[in-house]
């Protein structure tokens, strides 16, 4: 391992971050206090910060539907993006987005999306732009198993292999696409990354449960594409601790299924565990961090309920620049 | 004044562009050609022509010659609008917004907005539309309307090599996602372009013909049919406004209730079939903002309502012609 005690700190108070967040919404869907479709990325956190914590501003993510984990990975204030959730014209992007269109382009977030498989191809054309602009930046496109079905990320896997694009192509397999299991919806004989390869990339494959696992493989994957070599394809093995959508019954689960996962594939548990074994991270300091962002979530929900709602003349503002 | 033709305009327009902001960059199928085969790039420059000598000014990075990936290749311009660059994509043909349709109305379209307002979608996407080449159902349709239903898009239709030039700057210029639709049946037509480097706004009609009687409203290869429909009906006294609308969104709205003011009489044609276009948002318009000032029922000379078929004489029949208008300009004038 090579993280500093200051990166490990941050990295798990991203990932509780990340958990926290989503725990608390769960909670705040339930008890009617949001509107709208949200999708929850609750046990897929040490992929996104995996990922992100080897990133800064000037590269690009583009997220999914299931997008908040990115977002914060990334950088995206808990306050306004709690506030856009609450459709505050405090929030993120004004109350006009929502949980499934959450941006913040000078971090680097080009959105999260509603469309399955949209956002590989954007990923594309932000890699071309830094390919242009020389400086060894990437663009990277978060997908589920469900988008790796869409003709969309076909094309945007063989527009970026034909374009040498610095684009990496990160597959997070939680093994439902909706609500259909990944046995039944992938053809690839269960396998995601081996699609990436036969548009002719380089591909990695890890635990996604394991944030040293998604840190180590990302270090290889951006070493070899900020190299100049064209782009590459990860596929991170995880799990999705709610269903597709808050409210989502999960009738299509196993017996037992949730509690096993949250007991044996909790990334944040695992995190625990490495850190303790190696001794590098005493378990009074996670605590106190896990108490701290309790607070801010805390803090981020009263903000949100508190901050000002939007105004009907708001509807037509930004439609345009000009118009 | 310099004499040059439709496609040329475009080629010429985006090629000084290229040259002066180096964050225009061109992507699209064949926007190169060539490349992989024996005879090398810029053995196409582009089908319509309109990429000719990109590449070996410009270089791979900056004229991106993509997959057939209609996806991929809007997908990709607003990848790269988002970033910061000023990409120019070329469709081929305005049939294939079918493929990468949301890409265009659900992503680049709505950025801006779903953002808010925190960034800008500068993207233009070129497409050559239109019938007349007896390309039949897949390769010859007006979408125009399609495009224009769509909030967060602007919808682009230059009728002159002149128009091109300076909507095309304007395209390019701004901040919003621009649809740049280019008639194919008017790429080989010559006109006066005036020098220098003029823009022309968008949403400002041009008067073509101007009259007191009857007012034509028109977009693309249909305003030189009203143009013909119009000088022949001048010979008769009968005096007929021409506007080339030039942009659906945003619509002149102004110039059309105007002219309906003076006239009283509307006819609207559209290249596209009837229902849920142009033709019908326009005679909306002037029915409700102008109803005091209608003396005849609207007409709508549009293409029937079926796809653009194949054969020469089918094709013929199902556009709009000079002669439908003059028949529509009779109707109205004929009433009561």
């Amino acid at each position: 391992m090579q993280l500093s005690r200051e990166e490990l700190l941050q990295a798990y108070r991203r990932m509780k971050v990340i958990r926290e967040f989503e725990e608390r919404l769960h909670v705040e869907i339930a008890t009617g206090q949001i509107a709208g479709f949200t999708h929850l990325y609750c046990g897929q956190e040490a992929v996104a910060v995996g990922v992100c914590e080897h990133l800064d501003a000037s590269d690009k993510i583009v997220s999914t539907h299931r997008g908040h984990g990115h977002c914060l990975a990334k950088g995206c204030d808990v306050d306004g993006m709690m506030k856009e959730i609450y459709g505050s014209r405090e929030g993120l992007c004004n109350g006009k987005g929502g949980s499934m269109h959450i941006a913040d382009v000078d971090k680097g977030m080009l959105g999260a999306n509603g469309i399955v498989g949209a956002g590989a191809p954007i990923a594309v054309g932000a890699a071309l732009s830094l390919k242009l602009d020389g400086q060894g930046k990437v663009a990277i496109t978060f997908s589920g198993d469900g988008a790796c079905n869409q003709g969309t990320t076909f094309e945007a896997m063989n527009l970026a292999v034909v374009t040498k694009a610095p684009c990496i192509f990160v597959f997070e397999n939680n093994h439902y696409s909706e609500h259909t299991g990944f046995e039944y919806a992938v053809g690839t004989n269960k396998d995601i990354a081996s699609r990436a390869e036969a548009f002719g990339m380089k591909v990695w494959r890890a635990d996604g449960t394991d944030f040293f696992a998604v840190y180590e493989t990302m270090r290889d994957v951006l070493e070899y594409v900020r190299d100049g070599n064209g782009p590459a394809a990860v596929e991170f093995d995880t799990e999705r601790f709610f269903g597709h959508f808050e409210g989502d019954p999960q009738n299509y689960r196993g017996k037992g299924e949730l509690e096993r996962i949250r007991a044996e594939r909790d990334c944040l548990t695992n995190f625990r565990q490495k850190v303790a074994d190696a001794k590098l991270l005493e378990g009074t300091v996670l605590d106190a961090i896990d108490e701290e962002v309790l607070d801010q979530i805390d803090a981020a929900v009263d903000a949100a309920r508190a901050a000002e709602r939007p105004q009907a003349e708001d509807v037509l503002t930004n439609v345009y620049v000009t118009y | 004044m310099t004499k040059m033709m439709y496609r040329d305009a475009v080629r010429s327009t985006i090629f000084e562009e290229m040259q002066r902001n180096e964050n225009v960059v061109v992507l699209g199928e064949d926007v190169v050609g060539g490349m992989g085969t024996a005879g090398g790039p810029e053995a196409i420059g582009g089908i319509w022509s309109t990429s000719t000598g990109f590449y070996d000014a410009f270089g791979p990075d900056r004229v991106i010659d993509t997959p057939i990936s209609e996806s991929a290749i809007v997908g990709a311009a607003g990848g790269l609008a988002l970033a910061g660059k000023r990409p120019v994509a070329e469709l081929m043909f305005a049939d294939f917004i079918g493929v990468s349709l949301d890409q265009i109305w659900n992503q680049i379209a709505k950025f801006r907005y779903m953002f808010g307002g925190k960034t800008t979608c500068p993207a233009v996407i070129r497409m050559a539309y239109g019938a007349g080449f007896n390309a039949a159902a897949q390769h010859s349709q007006s979408v125009h309307h399609i495009l224009t239903s769509m909030p967060g898009l602007k919808v682009v239709m230059p009728t002159t090599p002149a128009d091109v030039r300076g909507l095309l700057r304007e395209a390019l210029r701004g901040d919003d996602p621009v649809m740049f639709l280019e008639h194919k049946m008017l790429y080989g037509v010559e006109g006066e372009v005036p020098d220098g480097d003029y823009t022309i706004p968008f949403g400002h009609a041009k008067l073509t013909r101007a009259g007191e009687d009857v007012t034509l409203v028109a977009t693309g290869l249909m305003v030189s049919r009203c143009e013909a429909a119009a000088d022949a009906l001048a010979e008769e006294g009968i005096g007929c406004d021409v506007l080339d609308l030039r942009t659906t969104s945003p619509l002149d709205e102004e110039a059309i209730l105007d002219s309906v003011e003076v006239t009283g009489r509307l006819v609207v044609v559209d290249e596209a079939p009837q229902r849920c276009s142009l033709a019908t948002d326009i005679a909306a318009l002037a029915s409700e903002k102008a109803f005091a000032s209608l003396r005849a029922p609207i007409q709508m000379v549009t293409a029937p309502h079926s796809p653009i078929p194949f054969a020469l004489e089918l094709e013929q029949a199902y556009l709009p012609s000079a002669d439908k208008v003059q028949a529509a300009v009779r109707k109205v004038l004929d009433w009561r």
